[in-house]
């Protein structure tokens, strides 16, 4: 069974998931730019975690056989102080150039604050300007419905905006339906707390359909699980799916998605 | 399709092991002191909503736990969330 993990955090885990990673059949893995546990003191410490997502990450991916590919931006856990949050995105250009970069992510709300809001637009508008795709990350919890909202309404504001290229992460049963009915993607991440599990994504399918969905372990520093989407793809299994339906949402769905940014190669 | 027999099958201890968990959690809160938690007074409200008829009971029950305020907030009282909307947001007190 191949693969593609579209959405985790390498610089949080070791090299021996890149092997278990491998084993399990991923070909290709994506890694949004994130809030790295703590708050980092400086742009400088942002150059160099761009540097690591553009040049080691790739390296270390390679030697398991995987391509890997990242996505750039500020967090919103990050961005609410708007002074930094642009100090850190006008480092951003100068990286476009890497042969590795995806597009703009992952950007969105956190607290769901007027300061995330507005460097989530300024995130928009520059991948306007280099026409990527955009992978937007939504609040935790009991933030994640007001955010979703919020991000969808901000997002309604860009006439210019191809809805097919920007995918919404991190849906759950009460926001799934609003990022889809707006022609947006949308990804479901099994976490084992915090977000879907496995069931309960197999549930979104087939009540929901196939289109425009795909699954991530967004696999951290936290309680995330890297093994999350070959895990299911088994429950899958188990449940009577079709290989061709298992194979559509874990490698087909992801695949169709990211062929929209320019440097993204099967 | 599995049918209902082949869903409890595969996914009936699991849920078992669940409802006994949640149920010896709200043991476990009332043996010990202190005030009301707003986060065990929000699951017990969205409990009813497991027994409607009804084909989104997952939806429903996020719906419950979740903010439901409109507004922007000025900044971020602090970076994290807890799963059950806070007294002031509408939760439950």
């Amino acid at each position: 069974m191949k693969y593609i993990e579209p959405h985790a955090h390498m610089v949080s885990r070791t090299t021996d998931d890149y092997l278990k990673l491998a084993l399990a059949g991923c070909e290709i893995l994506c890694e949004p730019a994130f809030w790295a546990g703590f708050d980092r003191s400086s742009a400088q410490g942002f150059f160099d975690y761009f540097r690591q997502l553009t040049d080691y990450e790739p390296k270390r991916a390679e030697r398991f056989g995987i391509k890997h590919y990242c996505w750039l931006c500020i967090n919103p856990k990050e961005a609410d102080d708007p002074v930094f949050a642009r100090e850190v995105m006008s480092l951003i250009p100068e990286f476009l150039e890497k042969k590795s970069v995806l597009g703009i992510g992952e950007i969105g709300l956190n607290k769901n604050t007027r300061n995330e809001r507005i460097i989530f637009e300024e995130h928009v508008q520059i991948a306007l300007e280099h026409d990527l795709p955009i992978l937007i990350h939504t609040p935790h919890l009991e933030d994640k419905k007001k955010g979703t909202r919020m991000i969808l309404d901000a997002l309604a504001n860009f006439s210019r905006l191809n809805r097919e290229k920007v995918i919404i992460d991190h849906v759950e049963e009460h926001t799934a339906a609003l990022v889809l009915d707006q022609g947006y993607w949308a990804g479901m991440t099994l976490y084992p707390e915090s977000k879907c599990t496995p069931n309960r994504a197999i549930d979104m399918l087939e009540t929901l359909g196939t289109e425009r969905l795909w699954l991530n372990s967004a696999c951290d520093w936290g309680v995330s699980d890297p093994m999350a989407v070959p895990k299911c793809a088994l429950e899958m299994k188990r449940r009577e799916h079709s290989a061709e339906f298992i194979e559509k949402v874990i490698y087909h769905n992801p695949a169709k998605f990211l062929a929209q940014a320019k440097n993204f190669q099967l | 399709m599995p049918d209902k027999k082949k869903i409890a099958d595969l996914h009936f201890m699991n849920a078992r092991c669940q409802l006994i968990d949640l149920a010896a959690f709200f043991d476990r809160m009332d043996r010990h002191g202190g005030p009301d938690d707003y986060r065990d007074l929000a699951l017990r409200a969205a409990v009813p909503i497991l027994l409607e008829k009804r084909p989104d009971r997952a939806k429903a029950v996020l719906d419950l736990l979740s903010d439901d305020s409109t507004e922007l907030l000025d900044s971020a009282p602090f970076q994290g969330a807890f799963g059950a909307p806070l007294p002031q947001q509408g939760g439950a007190r």
